[in-house]
Order: structure tokens, then C-alpha cells, then sequence
């Protein structure tokens, strides 16, 4: 009986250690190129040319005007791409999920076929799109909105438009999601209760709403300040984000340091938010 | 809302959205027509036709190798990570792992650590290795890029599925990898198909990572096109897009439109 026991114990620990073992290739593939290299890179990080223990490239970031103005360009363009997706996925979402779902699926397209397409598929065609005799242009032109065409693309606002169409799936989907499950029956009783449609948007819809458009805002801003390939197209040079100033750095003048330094500062924000929102989830969750 | 609100005074809604729909279709649609362009400035609408820039896409040495490269790194890339990555999944939902929270967060890293990190540190760790513009230093990085998408699909998969059936086939005398074969797989292979899909894609259309750390013979498409639009435009670029187009779109478009006549039939 005993013996039993033993062999049972043995067992369940022979199971436990082969699934640990089935976890192990993707575990140290991470390890190895993920992790260790990042480690290594806030280690660098740390040194001056000559490996002597130092803050120097950390001091530059604050003090130098050039690397401040990439900060704050960064943010800026992260929180206008951000605020325009909310703008234009909200509603959107908003009136798929009130459409039968086979017309939604239909429509759903319009949001799916961009995001199945390659980025740089879809950034050559706003090079096309945008370009000083492109069809935007021409067709502002000839409406009257403008007087002659303007510049569209390699600077701010092409990078801008770039990417608010490359985020906005990210935006719709989540929000798509949400906004599905959410019973129609408590806008019918709040309707009966006396609240007029805008009243029962704001107090019934939008609140049962948030969680959706709170994970669209958190995965595209995130995503907004590590992204490299439409503003390194679209911006032309001109709009310099960090991650186009990380890659300057490394490929241009041969500097790990200030490029380890800067990627160290977006590590930290990126998980920063991300550890915050689960936290805050978490918490919320359990209110419930 | 939309029970009490008429049409009319949510015309403005509908604006809004077919704008937007309209907005994010047209980069993908105008890339055909372009793509038959005559000639060598963008103008679009395109007033002259011709197949230019296709036969210069298939006699274009560069173009040609880089197609083949991207081809042959996605192919290995997907015969990678999909085992890995299903194996991980497997383990994970054995329940059978402690501090499932923690692994299950470093599982994930590559899909939330920011790209450009990605691509700098390896790079920085291919150069001592002499793996720079090698294509088996491009299958694994791009095989750990797409560990968590399969991670993810073959999860989701295997969520639906009871695991008490390979006990049973196990206390009817199969070994674990037998009982795995022959019951679980089959009933999850569409979940581990479409995670060896995602890797496929991944690796295909990874391009940061690859400016980094392929170039010369191991070039990939991605990065042919990355260089091509960042510099000076080569016209193939369109010819490229539309071809990239058809074999993504086209088959993405059949499943969606399958998936929709499923639900409906499922009477939704």
C-alpha cells in the first residue's frame, strides 16, 4: 500500500517534471535573444567608452536639448495618434456592434483587410496617396478646399497619418469586442426610466464600454512609442522618435551607449504602463 | 440608442464611419491599379498601362533573391516555433507548471518588448556570434518573435478542450506522446494550423528586426522594400505590394467570408 503511494508520488513528480521540460525551448530561446541581450544593454548602458562605471549617457538625455525635443516629440505624436483612434474607432465599433452580425462581419472587413495587409505595403501607398500631386491632394484642390496642394507626407503630418491607419484596428477590435456583449436591455430600462438617448450613452453605454476602449488606448500608445517603420518613411527624416533614434545611433555612429541608455528609458515606460494597467485590472476585477 | 434614435439624426454617425471604413480600405485597394502604372513617377490615377514593373520585379536579381529568402526563413520559422510553441501551451495547460503567472508573462515578452529593442539586442549578440546577415541568425529571431502568437492560438485551442480525455486514453495503456497524437492533436490541429500561420506571417512581414541583422545574400523582402521606400522609390515597390496583396488578402478574405456563412447558418 504504502509502496503505492510511492509510486503514485513519483509519478505525478516524473509528469510534473516533463512538463516543465515541454516549457524549456521557448523559455531559453527568450532567455538567450531576449533577455540576456536587453540585460546586457542596460549594462552597457552604464559604461563610458573606455567600461569605466558612469551615468554620463544618462545625464546627456536630460541636459541636451536634442535628445529632450526626441522625448517630447515622441509623446506628442503618440498621444495626437492615440486621441485621433479613439476619435474615429469609437463610432465606428459603436455602430458595428449594433449592425446583424452578418452585416458586420461585411464591414468588419474594411477593418481587417488594412490589418491583414503588410505595413509596408500599406506605407508605400500613402507615400503614393499623400505626395504633393497625390490624389488627397488633388482631390482637396479641385473641392476647393484648398488653394494649391500642400505637404502631405515627409514631415509630422504624413507620419501621423501613417499611423493612426496603421493603429486603428487595434482600437476597433478590442472596442468591437466589448461593445458585443453589452445587454441593449439596461438601455431599453434606462429609456423607460426617463433617459433620453444622449443621456443613456453617456450614463449606461459608455461606462459598460470602458474596458474596451481602455485596453485600445493602452496597446496604442504603447505600441505608438516603441514604433519605427512609418515614421522613419512617412516622417521623412524629419520627425525623429526614439526608436528611429535608437537605430541612428547604432547604425549611423557606432555609440551602444546613448542608444542603450534611451532604449533602457523605453523599456522602463513601456513597462511601466503595461505592469500599472494589469495591476489596475486586477484590482478592478476584484471590486466585481 | 439606436432603438430610439432615427436615422436621420444619426446621419452623422454614418458619415463618420463610412469615412473611416473608406480611410482605412484605400491604401490597401489603390495599390493594384498602381502597380500596372506605366510610368516611372507615382501619378495615380495611372493614365498609360503596362506590366513593367512585374517583369522587372522577375528579372531583378535582388528582388528575385529577396522573395526566395523571406519565403525560405517564414517556411523554417513556422516548422519552429509551431512544436515549441505548442509544447509550451501544452505544459502550461497541463496545470502541472508552478508560478504559472510569471512564465506565462516571459512567454509573452516577445510580443510587448518594443521591437526596436528586439532587433538592437540581437543584433548586438549576432555580432559577437558571427550570426549578422545569416539566414539561420534570421530564423531565430523571427522563431522568437512568433513563439507567443502560436503560444497564444494553440492556448486558446486547447481551453475548449477536455483533458480528461488523453487521461483516459493514458489509463487505457497509451503512453503520454501516443495519447497526444492520436487524441489531442486532432482535436486541436486547426488551433495549431493557424498559430503555424501566424509564425509564417510573422516572419514574413518582419521587417525592424531585419534591418539589423540581414543584408547582402540574406536580404529580406521586407528589407529590399523597407530600403526601396526610404530611400528612392523604385516602382517594382507597387508591383511587389499588389503581388503580396493577392497572397495574403485572398486567402485571409475566403476564411472570413467562410467563418461569417458559418455563424449565419449557426443561426445567429
Amino acid at each position: 500500500m504504502l509502496l503505492n503511494i510511492d509510486r503514485i508520488e513519483a509519478a505525478r513528480r516524473s509528469d510534473a517534471l516533463q512538463m516543465k521540460l515541454l516549457t524549456m525551448p521557448s523559455l531559453l530561446l527568450i532567455f538567450f535573444f531576449l533577455v540576456l541581450p536587453l540585460a546586457w544593454l542596460s549594462y552597457l548602458s552604464l559604461l563610458d567608452e573606455n567600461g569605466i562605471p558612469t551615468f554620463q549617457h544618462y545625464a546627456r538625455l536630460i541636459q541636451q536639448e536634442a535628445y529632450f525635443s526626441i522625448f517630447r516629440t515622441t509623446l506628442e505624436i503618440s498621444v495626437i495618434v492615440t486621441l485621433l483612434c479613439t476619435l474615429l474607432s469609437y463610432p465606428t465599433a459603436y455602430l458595428l456592434a449594433q449592425l446583424p452580425r452578418h452585416w458586420a462581419g461585411l464591414l468588419m472587413l474594411g477593418v481587417l483587410v488594412p490589418f491583414w495587409t503588410s505595413l509596408l505595403v500599406r506605407t508605400y501607398a500613402w507615400l503614393v496617396l499623400l505626395q504633393r500631386r497625390g490624389l488627397v491632394n488633388n482631390i482637396l484642390v479641385s473641392s476647393g478646399f484648398l488653394d494649391g496642394p500642400i505637404s502631405l507626407v515627409h514631415n509630422a503630418t504624413g507620419t501621423v497619418i501613417g499611423m493612426v491607419h496603421v493603429m486603428i484596428p487595434y482600437m476597433v477590435l478590442p472596442l468591437y469586442a466589448t461593445m458585443r456583449t453589452i445587454d441593449m436591455n439596461l438601455i431599453r430600462a434606462s429609456a423607460s426610466l426617463g433617459a433620453g438617448p444622449v443621456r443613456a450613452f453617456w450614463t449606461v453605454y459608455l461606462p459598460l464600454s470602458l474596458p474596451g476602449l481602455f485596453a485600445g488606448i493602452i496597446l496604442i500608445f504603447v505600441l505608438c512609442l516603441g514604433f519605427y517603420v512609418t515614421p522613419a518613411v512617412l516622417g521623412g527624416g524629419k520627425v525623429v522618435m526614439l526608436a528611429m533614434r535608437i537605430e541612428n545611433s547604432v547604425t549611423l555612429y557606432p555609440s551602444w551607449g546613448a542608444a542603450s541608455a534611451i532604449g533602457v528609458v523605453l523599456l522602463v515606460i513601456t513597462g511601466v504602463i503595461l505592469s500599472a494597467v494589469s495591476m489596475l485590472a486586477k484590482r478592478h476585477l476584484r471590486h466585481l | 440608442m439606436s432603438l430610439y434614435t432615427s436615422h436621420r439624426a444619426r446621419l452623422w454617425l454614418y458619415i463618420l464611419v463610412a469615412a473611416t471604413l473608406i480611410f482605412l480600405i484605400a491604401p490597401s485597394v489603390l495599390v493594384v491599379p498602381m502597380s500596372f502604372n506605366r510610368s516611372t513617377l507615382m501619378v495615380f490615377p495611372p493614365k498609360e498601362f503596362s506590366l513593367r514593373w512585374y517583369a522587372n520585379f522577375f528579372s531583378s536579381a535582388v528582388w528575385i533573391d529577396a522573395a526566395i529568402v523571406s519565403v525560405k526563413i517564414s517556411f523554417i520559422t513556422a516548422l519552429l516555433a509551431t512544436p515549441i510553441g505548442t509544447a509550451a501551451a501544452y505544459a502550461m495547460q497541463s496545470g502541472k507548471v508552478g508560478s504559472r503567472k510569471v512564465i506565462e508573462g516571459i512567454l509573452l515578452l516577445p510580443m510587448v518588448v518594443p521591437l526596436i529593442l528586439i532587433g538592437i539586442g540581437i543584433f548586438f549578440v549576432y555580432a559577437r556570434l558571427n550570426l549578422v546577415n545569416t539566414i539561420a541568425g534570421l530564423v531565430v529571431a523571427d522563431t522568437l518573435l512568433a513563439v507567443p502568437f502560436v503560444y497564444i492560438s494553440v492556448t486558446a485551442g486547447l481551453k475548449s478542450y477536455d483533458m480528461a480525455q488523453e487521461n483516459a486514453a493514458r489509463s487505457l495503456g497509451a503512453s503520454r506522446l501516443m495519447a497526444f497524437l492520436t487524441v489531442t492533436l486532432p482535436q486541436i490541429r486547426l488551433s495549431i494550423l493557424s498559430g503555424a500561420f501566424l509564425a509564417f506571417s510573422t516572419a514574413f512581414d518582419e521587417v525592424v528586426v531585419a534591418l539589423f541583422i540581414s543584408g547582402g545574400k540574406s536580404a529580406t523582402l521586407t528589407k529590399v522594400m523597407f530600403a526601396s521606400l526610404r530611400d528612392e522609390v523604385d516602382p517594382t515597390i507597387a508591383a511587389v505590394s499588389s503581388m503580396l496583396l493577392a497572397v495574403t488578402i485572398v486567402p485571409m478574405l475566403l476564411l472570413h467570408l467562410a467563418s461569417m456563412r458559418q455563424t449565419k447558418r449557426g443561426g445567429d
